[in-house]
């Protein structure tokens, strides 16, 4: 018999809030980013246990997706870091301050 | 609070504990490591623990396309930026920018460890199972005996191409888009008009050499830390 879902789903709480923490300490636009990949293979991680949990398929299918997702928003996220660099050559996410109305 | 060894057998409960420390050692090397490519491999770590806890969890075809998507192309990817932009040198993170700001995220970060680890210790699968198909069906629904199990694959393949087959079809407009997106953000703009953009004072034949000026014209609130570190690029 496999463990329990609770170890689980605590070890997603765990990953989720370090990429949290991440993401509101970190100043590098770069690794905010790498956080917030973070955060989304904890939720990944819970949708697995669920779909364990539930014996069902739908938690894995929300997986693909939210992996499609991911992918999408690494590449738009991406290439609007790479358009502000080419402008500016700050690496935190202060030297985007012009932003503010 | 039952243990972890009660309700499992041993290799289960090995396996999972050296995934979880590995995910978590991952996790806290991203977050800490004052090096944006340090911090790009300690996510690829991150995604092999949990790519071995898919495993565990019977989630094969996942865990591949984890480690083929994320470890593969999103972190070679955040490399390939890393490097194109050049910033691949240590930040300082004993400067803090906000007075008050690490202590106040870290207050945040437990308060929500606190209320999701709570979360995770009740007894949430109470509804009705199976609703999207089940996770285990008889190999007869795949082509099998009726002994065996189909695997996963066949499971998961089987629910996307026809429960979910409508945001199947949406993911690839998704897909369509952000490519749109990502070849729209990361033209050069000065390429569609020199005359008309006031920013693109410089040639368009140099472009390694046209932030430079760039930068200086526009940034007015600019650091001497910054312009330092741009010298010693332009040397590279």
């Amino acid at each position: 018999m496999s463990i329990n879902a609770s170890w689980y789903l605590t070890l997603a709480a765990i990953l989720f809030s370090i990429g949290a923490v991440g993401l509101l300490v970190r100043r590098n636009v770069i690794v905010m980013f790498m956080c917030v990949e973070l955060m989304l293979n904890a939720a990944n991680l819970t949708f697995v246990t669920f779909a364990r949990q539930l014996n069902d398929i739908g938690g894995q299918a929300a997986v693909f997706f939210v992996l499609v997702v991911a992918a999408a928003e690494v590449v738009v996220g991406l290439g609007i870091i790479v358009a502000i660099f080419r402008r500016r050559l700050g690496a935190t996410a202060d030297d985007i301050h012009v932003l503010k109305g | 609070m039952h243990g972890l060894l009660l309700a499992s057998t041993v290799p289960d409960a090995l396996t999972f504990a050296v995934a979880a420390v590995i995910s978590v050692t991952g996790a806290l090397g991203v977050v800490l490591s004052r090096h944006p490519v340090h911090a790009a491999l300690m996510l690829i770590m991150t995604m092999f623990g949990v790519a071995v806890l898919f495993v565990e969890e019977n989630a094969q075809f996942l865990a591949a396309v984890q480690i083929i998507v994320y470890a593969g192309a999103i972190v070679v990817l955040f490399l390939f930026v890393i490097m194109l932009l050049g910033i691949d040198k240590a930040e300082s993170i004993a400067a803090e920018p906000l007075k008050g700001q690490r202590p106040t995220a870290v207050l945040l970060g437990l308060l929500v460890l606190a209320e999701v680890v709570l979360l995770a210790r009740g007894r949430w699968p109470t509804g009705a199972h199976s609703t999207a198909g089940a996770l285990s069906q008889a190999g007869t629904n795949c082509g099998l005996s009726a002994q065996a199990t189909c695997p996963n694959v066949n499971v998961l393949g089987q629910s996307i191409f026809t429960t979910f087959l409508l945001p199947f079809e949406v993911t690839s407009a998704l897909l369509v888009i952000a490519v749109i997106g990502a070849v729209v953000l990361a033209r050069r703009p000065h390429r569609l008009g020199t005359d008309t953009d006031p920013d693109s004072g410089t040639a368009p034949e140099e472009p390694d050499t046209d932030l430079v000026p760039d930068f200086s014209a526009r940034d007015i609130t600019a650091e001497g830390d910054d312009t330092t570190d741009t010298t010693q690029e332009g040397d590279q």
